[in-house]
């Protein structure tokens, strides 16, 4: 189980091989002493972003989700740089309002699973374009695409999920062992 | 005009066949779940529904692994580790 022979431009060694170069960046940049919770929670922060940034790159623009990830990334890091160079607050509001937005859609899909329920019995078609709204929120860059390039895309998203989750497992195993 | 219509009518019909085969490559993907008697016809909602789930699972799993990471991070030393790791991940 072991020995796989890894092909070494395979997306799970291109995922590899970034995540674990972001992740010796990140630690570099903080001093190992400093353990407050909220270093912890900025490090957290910034290896999940490393992380979908690291797969979303391993699949460079072959995809739409990959391609709506890094531009999504990118606007973010943009925006970032503009709001410290001028402060201002009204770049602030900005992303509270994103986080709102992301809670909504939440109790939104919520109410649309209970929904759903009652829906699949009437009728297939119906309960069909209610979940895949709800897939098109899941999937980055889902909200523009046919139900035909959604389901591939889906299909192309899980693929490099489990393969990011298994790399990050394997990654957290090695190093709780050291 | 009708010569529109009655293409639009033959990609639909054509997209419908794609989008049961894409499902089926879908259903293969998702974990098996023993438990429910699982007709071979499972609609096509249910399938879209098990995948949805199936994406928050693993987003949930992304968040724990990164959070289990950020704490892990501030125990270990650097260098050696990092080269220990990818010469095992990567053999």
């Amino acid at each position: 189980m072991d020995s796989q022979h890894l092909n070494p431009s395979s997306l799970k060694s291109r995922f590899t091989a970034r995540f674990l170069r972001a992740l010796i960046k990140i630690n570099a940049q903080k001093p190992i002493s400093s353990s407050s919770p909220r270093d912890i929670f900025q490090r957290y922060r910034r290896i999940k972003v490393a992380a979908d940034k690291s797969m979303a790159y391993s699949v460079r623009s072959r995809r739409t989700w990959s391609r709506a990830t890094l531009w999504k990334l990118r606007s973010r890091s943009r925006r970032r740089l503009a709001s410290s160079g001028r402060r201002l607050s009204i770049k602030t509001r900005t992303t509270t309002t994103t986080t709102t937005t992301t809670t909504s859609t939440n109790h939104r899909a919520a109410i649309v699973e209970k929904t759903s329920h009652e829906k699949e019995n009437k009728e297939d078609h119906v309960g069909l374009a209610v979940q895949a709204e709800e897939l098109r929120e899941l999937v980055p860059g889902g909200e523009s695409m046919d139900l035909c390039n959604l389901l591939d895309e889906t299909a192309h998203y899980i693929k490099c999920l489990t393969t990011q989750v298994q790399v990050m497992k394997k990654i957290a195993n090695l190093y709780s062992l050291e | 005009m009708s010569s529109r219509r009655r293409r639009e009518s033959s990609r639909t019909n054509i997209s419908e066949e794609q989008i049961t085969q894409l499902l089926s490559t879908l259903r293969q993907l998702l974990p098996e779940i023993p438990h429910s008697h699982s007709h071979k016809a499972s609609s096509a909602a249910k399938v879209l529904k098990q995948t949805c789930n199936y994406i928050k699972t693993l987003h949930r799993e992304v968040d724990d692994l990164s959070d289990r990471l950020s704490q892990l991070l501030a125990t270990i030393d650097a260098d050696s580790a990092e080269a220990a790791i990818i010469r095992s991940l990567l053999i």
